[in-house]
């Protein structure tokens, strides 16, 4: 393989483009009648071949060796490069039109920082070496350039640049070639393996857009040709001249703004070379920064709260596909023959077999019995995926490094991946469709690699809070804390059959009280104490006398007191898994995460939890309370009001009386709907939507209040709904009401129902919020992909800076304290651990 | 012409403390990062918050910034 040892970028000169190129390109017909390609065509055979078995006819490789060879295309006429468009413009501009000098004399350019801007800037009138008088020149976009209104055809731009002294060039900057051949006099065809034509199953060949670009450019091409042997008049030459320009231009870029795409026969813009290039699925985004690649698969997911957080269950069709190369020796060669026997259908079998002299061969029915006998030391197989192999696990949009994280395999019935519950979280996962991707390491070292660094229970804080990402969620958090409530007593026979089921032995063999029976999966040694999130936030704690059992107490391993919640187990708090990983690895909380999770959903299974409407139920009394306490607001708010209007409101620092007004009222409902909710809360009965709320499981109280209460100020733009009518939001009301109803307060709950202009509010607030959400995940988006770009190879060193590629300092300790947040405890250190 | 009015930016309180590193205090750190000039952050000589300094190219300014995970982080830059 030939090495690169630089790269240099100029411009095709007319000599080198002719050197280049293996033929000269004549004709726009691309075969003959019997489907042969023409001499001198576009198809020319000595461009390179694409067709199998054909030989080219300059270098004599066969397809796939041979990386095609240039062409070239006399111009009848120069035209314009439509990508230097601007460039030749300023060199127009600097230099005289006569004697191709820059404007101004050398003394002055020896002052100039910067010669062709401040020229460009300030152009001279009058030459100061032939003296003749400069006329103005415009351009217009891409390649019209004008003096004096008169059009400056291609062949005048290029014999001005032609002008230019190559001592100006220097001056300017201008390395890697001359300017006159910005002004193509010849166009170089690529060779055919950049646009291969595709044989389609009726016979019919279809050729690529470039190779239809090109069609175009020689027909005109030939045309301008006759037109000038024949004599034709000045205007129908230049109308030519003019189309082939376009045509030109369009091959290069078809996105030309001031130039109309040329299209296909179809209607479809035709992808011509800068479209190559540019936008997502260009060559740079689509092909060079992110590749297709194999040993990847990717279905449907779905969950199996049964298989361990670090496990994924592969659907056997896929097993049967994805492969891992092993290398034969003397403790395999046993396994791996079997291997070899079972074939590729067979599962376990194998795929591929590779000689000691890198020669592959496919494992068929008819070949496999011949292989397993030929394998020996020193060979290759390649094997289906198995139980225990280490893969590699991507949701996208990829935003953080736990959105690819290693799992073991296990290999299961049925067509999804499987995926345990808790690891959703850091996938932002969920099972309405969503799809995932598997990569199978293939060395190795990969594998240990991505076994040491990605594997999931490595990844259970997050590198973004310092508390696990990869915790309990929805059923995983009602059924912990239905367990663990204080009266929950499980029989003998019930415990026996969960403990059986989260894999461990009861060895107790009586009646549990459901703290004792969560107390089994505590590791022991363990010690804290903490709140748990259904906390109602007494004015004095009681701590481990909470009436609530609320204060959570771990001792020895043993619960003592309270209920084990979202605070304890969920994302983003989970202080019994952040405590559990700390002191005792892993493996540990990966292990407590399995059966903690598990033992929940079986408890909440076997107990039943349902969720309905008369969750959400409130007395009559409290219903009248509430009532009362709207009146007392809107009542407090009319007088706010008059008072507003008689000119007597009290204004607020900083604000007129309107503002002022607005301030008091949208506090005032805000107060009333916090106050509502308090009563709420107080009131309701212990019911599934209530547990769900207060234990962090799913919901708020807020949810629940907007509910069966009343769903309070509806906003837009941030502020009270104002917009519809001259004086008034809808027609409901009169003009210049001021008060709550008619600006978006909604006094009744979803439960209930709202009243159509209640309705109509809450409508406008939802589409802003929906608009808002679309809108910020795009944002978010790009700004990902500008800061991955400008931080992906800063790394922190030895001595904790963070350097980039070049060494260079970014940060003199990582993060200005030198805290890794994924190894600390929410951001900071636990100094009590520490001690310990 | 009007007259041209100077603020010390380093009164307003907004900006972190910058002082200069006397040569032996910089060598110290250049060997202690076991870097060349070239690998600190840059600051410009006309930089308002050096220009009472009068820092010459090649120097290094040291800035002591509050910092919300650190408290106090300190942070250097070469005069260019
Ligand atoms: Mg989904
Ligand atoms: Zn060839
Ligand atoms: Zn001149
Ligand atoms: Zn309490």
């Amino acid at each position: 393989m030939a090495k690169v040892n630089s790269i240099k970028f100029g411009i095709l000169s007319p000599q080198m483009i002719k050197k280049m190129a293996a033929v000269k390109i004549e004709k726009a017909e691309l075969y003959d009648p019997d489907g042969y390609p023409i001499n001198g065509g576009l198809c020319d055979l000595r461009l390179g071949v694409v067709d199998p078995g054909l030989r080219c006819r300059v270098c004599g490789a066969t397809a796939g060796n041979c990386l095609g060879h240039f062409g070239y295309l006399e111009l009848t006429k120069p035209v314009i490069h439509p990508i230097f468009g601007k460039q030749i413009f300023q060199l127009l501009k600097v230099t005289c039109r006569k004697c191709g000098r820059m404007l101004a004399t050398e003394d002055e350019i020896k002052d100039m920082k910067n010669p062709w801007k401040e020229i460009y800037k300030k152009p001279k009138k009058k030459c100061p070496h032939c003296d003749a008088e400069q006329k103005k020149i415009t351009f217009q976009k891409p390649t019209t350039y004008r003096e004096d209104k008169e059009e400056l055809t291609a062949e005048q731009v290029r014999e001005r640049l032609e002008r230019i002294a190559n001592e100006d060039l220097k001056l300017l900057g201008i390395k890697g070639g001359r300017p006159e051949w910005l002004v193509l006099t010849l166009l170089p065809i690529p060779p055919v393996t950049v646009r291969p034509s595709i044989t389609l199953e009726t016979g019919e060949r279809s050729e690529d857009d470039l190779t239809h670009k090109l069609v175009d450019i020689i027909r005109i091409n030939e045309r301008l040709k006759k037109n000038i042997e024949l004599g034709a008049p000045d205007f129908i030459i230049n109308d030519i001249w003019e189309l082939l320009q376009y045509h030109v231009s369009t091959l290069m870029n078809n996105e030309i703004s001031t130039l109309p795409p040329a299209r296909h026969r179809s209607g479809r813009a035709l992808k011509t070379l800068a479209q190559r290039l540019t936008k997502k699925e260009g060559r740079f985004r689509g092909n060079l920064s992110g590749k297709r690649v194999n040993f990847s698969a990717r279905t449907v997911i779905s969950p199996d709260p049964a298989i361990s957080i670090d496990e994924i269950g592969i659907p056997l069709i896929i097993a049967k596909n994805l492969t891992i190369p092993v290398r034969v020796n003397k403790n395999n060669l046993k396994q791996l023959k079997q291997r070899v026997l079972n074939g590729s259908e067979t599962y376990p079998g194998a795929n591929y077999v590779i000689r000691p002299d890198n020669v592959k061969k496919k494992i068929t029915e008819e070949n496999k019995e011949q292989i397993a006998e030929e394998i020996a030391i020193g060979y290759t197989v390649e094997r289906h995926l198995q139980d225990g192999d280490i893969v590699i696990f991507n949701r996208q949009p990829s935003l953080h490094r736990m959105s690819m994280m290693a799992h073991r395999v296990r290999v299961m019935n049925y067509k999804t991946f499987r995926l345990n519950l808790c690891t959703t979280i850091p996938y932002n996962a969920d099972f309405d469709g969503d799809e995932m991707n598997v990569h199978v390491p293939q060395t190795e070292e990969a594998q240990i690699e991505a076994r040491m660094l990605m594997s999931v229970q490595n990844h259970i804080r997050s590198p973004r809070y310092g508390l696990p990402v990869i915790a309990c969620k929805h059923d995983h958090i009602t059924g912990s804390y239905m367990l663990t409530k204080k009266e929950t007593r499980i029989s003998k026979k019930d415990a026996a059959a969960l403990l059986l089921r989260i894999g461990m032995e009861d060895h107790a063999g009586k009646e549990y009280t459901g703290k004792e029976l969560f107390s089994l999966l505590l590791p022991k040694g363990l010690n804290i104490e903490f709140r748990a999130a259904s906390c109602m936030g007494c004015k004095k704690c009681l701590k481990s006398a909470c009436p609530y059992d609320s204060y959570v107490v771990i001792k020895n391993g043993v619960l003592k007191h309270g209920v084990i919640d979202e605070n304890a187990l969920g994302e983003k708090k989970g202080k019994l898994l952040n405590r559990i990983e700390r002191q005792f690895g892993a493996d540990t909380v990966k292990e407590f995460l399995n059966k903690a999770s598990l033992l929940a959903l079986e408890f909440i299974t076997k107990q039943g939890f349902t969720v309905s409407v008369t969750d959400v139920k409130i007395k009559s009394s409290v219903e009248k309370r509430i009532e009362k306490m709207l009146e007392e607001a809107e009542k407090d708010v009319g007088k706010l009001v008059s008072d507003y209007k008689r000119g007597r409101l009290k204004k607020l620092p900083g604000m007129g009386a309107r503002e002022s007004l607005e301030a008091l009222l949208q506090k005032k409902a805000g107060d009333v709907t916090n106050r509502v909710g308090k009563v709420l809360k107080e009131s309701l009965s212990e019911t599934s939507a209530v547990i769900m709320a207060k234990t962090g499981a799913r919901g708020s109280f807020v949810n629940l209040s907007q509910t069966c209460a009343l769903v309070g100020q509806e906003f837009v733009g941030g502020e009270r709904i104002f917009r519809g009518f001259t004086g008034r939001t809808l027609s409901h009301f009169k003009p210049g009401d001021l008060g709550l109803k008619s600006h978006g307060f909604v006094f009744h709950g979803y439960k209930r129902g709202l009243d159509p202009y209640e309705f109509f509010f809450d409508a406008m607030n939802s589409r802003e919020n929906l608009m808002d959400k679309s809108l910020q995940t795009r944002h978010s988006g790009y700004m990902e992909r500008r800061l991955i770009n400008a931080l992906q190879d800063l790394r922190v060193e030895e001595d904790m800076t963070v350097r980039d590629s070049r060494g260079t300092i970014v940060q003199f300790t990582a993060g200005e304290d030198g805290i890794d947040p994924a190894k600390s405890d929410g951001g900071a250190i636990n100094f009590d651990l520490l001690e310990s | 012409m009007t007259e041209e009015k100077t603020i010390n930016v380093s009164e307003s309180g907004f900006v972190p403390k910058h002082e200069l590193l006397s040569y032996e205090q910089a060598q110290e750190l250049l060997k202690k990062l076991n870097i060349s000039l070239k690998q600190l952050p840059k600051i410009k000589k006309t930089d308002a918050a050096i220009k009472e300094l009068n820092a010459k190219r090649g120097s290094i300014i040291k800035i002591t910034r509050n910092s919300q995970t650190a408290g106090v982080y300190y942070y250097y830059r070469v005069v260019v």
